[in-house]
């Protein structure tokens, strides 16, 4: 496979010298900007491409000058040197069109900028919240609120299974959305600094911790739409895509439903009394989900980059309250341990620490229950 | 190293070995060991661009891991910022501008030594924190809290006390080009007979002093927030974390400018020289000059339209960028026109100076379309920005002081550089900056986000080829190395003169440059 891609990346490289300008054709090489999906993507669109062909025509003007300049007056061919060297005429002439081209191109630009940052009148609000390393969607009107996670397994990543098509780009639970409704985001986060970009929609927006910043969109057809935190956030920047379904408003209507169902399903299990096995088959995928990628698939941990092991470690195999404590509130002395009561429910907590203290050699027999977590909140 | 300074001189009572370099305060020591030190931090922070563009080549997590991947980004910026354009710039100004305006030396000398000094302590304190517990700086070189306040490794304390230490050094080396500029000028040299060199020169030194205290500013807060109890940065606290940005841009901002306005100086003296007809539009240039160092510092929240901004600052700030275009626009009709009906050759300096005027309009382009705010949405945090800046950077600043390496190495060493060695060097650097930056924007376009490890699948292909252009790109400079060293032990002997058409005051003494010049100061007409 690797050979492969390096011969096709060799051959690729003067397929494209060749090629540049009619490359548009090949979509394994992607060129330019998407047009995306929305009125406002397709005007940011227009305007990019407006400002590109201006730049082209002026960079060849100059360059053309330049080329023939260099072909022409040379030394070796007897070129002998003029001795003008200033004209304030020409000065001025040449001060005054880049400046009345960049007003021409401030008057689309500024009618953009305003219909994209008008957010007023909205038919319903989506709060986005940027965690490390995920999203976090509260339907304001709606009172649904879920958690959207990396879905590419770890195996891929890690190159010991072939990549899928959408690699790194599709996540567990999609954000699902109306078309024709204008939709305002309200963006803010959690810990660090994250920003929330998907390109069909033509816009990203900085997620800030402890403030809200919006943005809105209204699409008109149904699909699916990628796209992935655009603002370094730490560790696993890179791997906190998004995933935006449209659907017609019945389809919407009946997700929204099943959402409501799935909320009664997750308060009945945080009653039950679980199993061993049942918690830490669930542990499990909780594990893999929210605490792989620092702590490791063994428990290893990253100890020369401050994540530390699990395996054998005294708060895994010490008192199940010191546990249930750094779980729920996060780590006192290291921040990178997020505080996982705001992001889990009591089951999925019971699983995951039941997982934690029973996995990778950690045999302590405790069994954690739901209630157990509930009374540590 | 010795070997720029072979000619003794009687009167000279200067300690041998390692202590000359520690105690000199001759401004051509001191202008060699900041080029040195300059060049180790070059192949330093490439060494970790190809740790970069290794990790890169295929999508998956082959080479590092995240957390590391993060560190080389972080570290590669603040290395080729801070230790290889910025102390670079400064050793040529050091060598060149007493040579250009006629003094026997810098106006503060002993403060010179000190302000190099510095800066090797500064660095290697810098790298240090490679080996520190929690690892490096993981933030990115523009160090966004709260990500590098509450949520960064140990070793950040170590990262801000570097930062605090360079902004010393950068201030200290300002304050002394521009005592230097307006106490030791010849008789004669008025201002606005000054080479451009040292015009953009004295206009970054004032741009140096204005915003590194700012620098220092935000690194200070930094430190208190993360170790006294306060809350700049912290919301929780009353603070903001985009308070951050604003200062750090207000100086991130001119800093791009401090590593550009030199660069153009340089471009203006190797043109005219090699075109054989004088700078067109001098005085347009000086005020260009001054103008894109004015602009900058009321631009630089174009860095973040997308923090949330109110729209009428979006507005103002988009306005104002798009300005900059028209002094940076006059810039290059100037170059243009300078070559119009000149009568050129294409010797190494010449042939790199072409290059820059090419490669850094395309960079200057870029730059304009980021400065439409709307566009902006999409462009930003891409590769489209990562290859917009690197063609400022690289194919700008970094390739002027290769021209003037390869412009002044005669009158340093004494010797000229092997044209044939010079051309292979020039060929392979030209082309293969181009596969590594060019499909940087095509990447950045369809979406792919800056600092990353890893990406989905469709932009594998480019980024195959942008990592084939670095690894070239990244052998060249070390073959670079190979060409100094190669012309510092010998060559053809060069004339005073050195070239035909060049003009100006460095010309008129001996090369190798004694060790102590213009003792008599030169009358300028």
């Amino acid at each position: 496979m690797f050979a492969k891609s390096l011969r096709r990346a060799l051959c690729s490289l003067w397929g494209a010298a060749l090629l540049l300008g009619a490359g548009s054709s090949f979509a394994e090489y992607p060129l330019n900007l998407t047009q995306g999906a929305t009125d406002i993507s397709h005007k940011v669109y227009d305007l990019h491409m407006m400002v590109f062909w201006i730049c082209v025509v002026v960079c060849v003007g100059v360059f053309a000058v330049l080329i023939y300049s260099i072909f022409t007056h040379r030394k070796s061919k007897g070129a002998v040197p003029a001795t003008f060297h200033e004209s304030t005429t020409v000065e001025i002439i040449w001060t005054t069109i880049p400046f009345l081209i960049l007003v021409g191109m401030a008057v689309p630009a500024t009618t953009t900028l305003l219909a994209l940052e008008d957010t007023r009148d909205p038919d319903m609000s989506i709060q986005i919240t940027g965690y490390q390393w995920k999203w976090k969607y509260d339907y304001l009107d709606e009172d649904i609120s879920f958690f959207s996670a990396l879905a590419t397994p770890r195996e891929q990543i890690e190159g010991t299974a072939e990549k899928g098509e959408n690699y790194l780009l599709e996540v567990d639970n999609p954000i699902v959305v109306p078309i024709n409704k204008k939709i305002r985001f309200l963006v803010t986060s959690n810990d660090v600094i994250h920003s929330w970009w998907v390109p069909a929609l033509g816009w990203k927006q900085d997620a800030v911790p402890g403030f809200i910043n919006d943005a809105w969109t209204e699409l008109s057809e149904p699909g699916l739409y990628r796209g992935k935190c655009a603002e370094l956030c730490g560790k696993d920047h890179g791997f906190m895509p998004i995933v935006l379904v449209a659907k017609t408003e019945e389809d919407y209507q009946a997700w929204v439903n099943e959402q409501k169902g799935a909320a009664a399903a997750d308060a009945a299990a945080a009653t039950k009394t679980w199993s061993m096995d049942d918690l830490m088959a669930k542990g499990e995928s909780v594990y893999k989900t929210n605490c792989q990628a620092c702590h490791q698939a063994g428990g290893e941990g990253m100890p020369a980059a401050g994540f530390p092991a699990l395996k054998g470690s005294p708060i895994a195999t010490g008192p199940v309250a010191g546990h249930l404590d750094i779980v729920l509130h996060g780590g006192k002395k290291n921040p990178a341990m997020a505080a996982f009561g705001q992001q889990l429910n009591d089951a999925d907590l019971a699983a995951v620490i039941t997982y934690e203290r029973n996995a990778f050699g950690n045999a302590t027999g405790d069994v954690v229950q739901p209630s157990d977590v509930a009374a540590a909140r | 190293m010795s070997t720029a300074t072979t000619h003794d001189d009687h009167h000279d009572h200067r300690p041998s070995g390692i202590m000359r370099w520690i105690t000199t305060t001759n401004h051509k020591d001191i202008g060699t060991l900041y080029l040195w030190f300059a060049f180790t931090m070059l192949l330093i922070g490439g060494a970790m661009a190809m740790v970069i563009r290794a990790e890169l080549f295929q999508p998956g997590l082959q080479i590092v891991d995240p957390q590391f991947f993060n560190t080389m980004t972080t570290m590669h910026g603040l290395i080729m910022v801070f230790g290889a354009i910025m102390p670079g710039m400064v050793g040529l100004a050091n060598w060149q501008i007493p040579l250009m305006i006629g003094a026997p030396d810098m106006a503060l000398p002993r403060m010179n030594n000190w302000s190099f000094w510095i800066l090797p302590f500064a660095g290697t304190m810098l790298l240090s924190t490679l080996f520190m517990e929690g690892g490096g700086p993981a933030f990115g070189w523009t160090f966004y809290a709260p990500l590098s306040t509450t949520f960064a490794p140990a070793s950040t304390d170590f990262f801000i006390f570097a930062v605090h230490m360079l902004g010393f050094s950068s201030i200290m080396g300002a304050i002394n080009i521009i005592a230097t500029v307006l106490n030791m000028r010849a008789p004669g040299m008025t201002l606005m007979k000054m080479p451009l060199f040292v015009w953009t020169w004295f206009i970054t030194a004032f741009l140096l002093i204005a915003v590194m205290p700012v620098l220092a500013g935000a690194v200070t807060m930094m430190l208190t927030d993360r170790n006294f109890g306060t809350s700049f940065f912290d919301a929780a606290g009353g603070g903001d974390p985009v308070l951050f940005q604003h200062v750090f841009w207000f100086f991130g901002h001119p800093e791009v400018y401090i590593m550009i306005l030199p660069a153009f100086g340089v471009i203006s003296e190797i043109i005219p020289t090699f075109a054989r007809k004088k700078l067109f539009g001098y005085s347009s240039m000086v005020y260009a000059t001054a103008s894109i160092a004015f602009l900058s510092f009321i631009v630089y929240a174009h860095h973040m339209f997308t923090t949330g901004m109110p729209v009428a600052g979006e507005l103002y700030f988009m306005y104002a960028t798009v300005m900059i275009a028209v002094p940076t626009a006059v810039k290059v009709f100037n170059w243009t026109a300078t070559m119009w009906r000149g009568s050129m050759t294409f010797e190494l300096p010449m042939l790199w100076a072409i290059a820059f005027v090419f490669l850094f309009t395309i960079g200057g382009f870029t730059g304009l379309m980021m400065g439409v705010a709307p566009a902006d949405m999409q462009y930003h945090d891409t590769y489209f920005i990562v290859a917009h800046f690197h063609y400022v950077l690289v194919t700008g600043a970094l390739f002027a002081i290769i021209a003037a390496a390869y412009y002044w190495l005669p009158k340093w060493t004494g010797h000229m550089v092997n044209e044939t060695l010079g051309k292979i060097h020039f060929w392979w650097s030209v082309i293969s900056v181009n596969v590594l930056f060019f499909p940087q924007h095509f990447i950045g376009l369809a979406g792919m986000p800056r600092r990353i490890p890893d990406y989905s699948l469709q932009f594998a292909d480019w980024n195959m080829i942008s990592s084939i252009g670095g690894f070239a790109f990244g052998v060249a400079q070390v073959f670079f190395v190979f060409i100094v060293i190669k012309t510092i032990r010998g060559g053809e002997k060069a004339t005073g003169q050195v070239w035909e058409g060049a003009h100006g005051l460095e010309w008129t003494v001996p090369s190798p440059a004694p060790y102590h010049t213009f003792e008599t100061a030169p009358e300028v007409k």
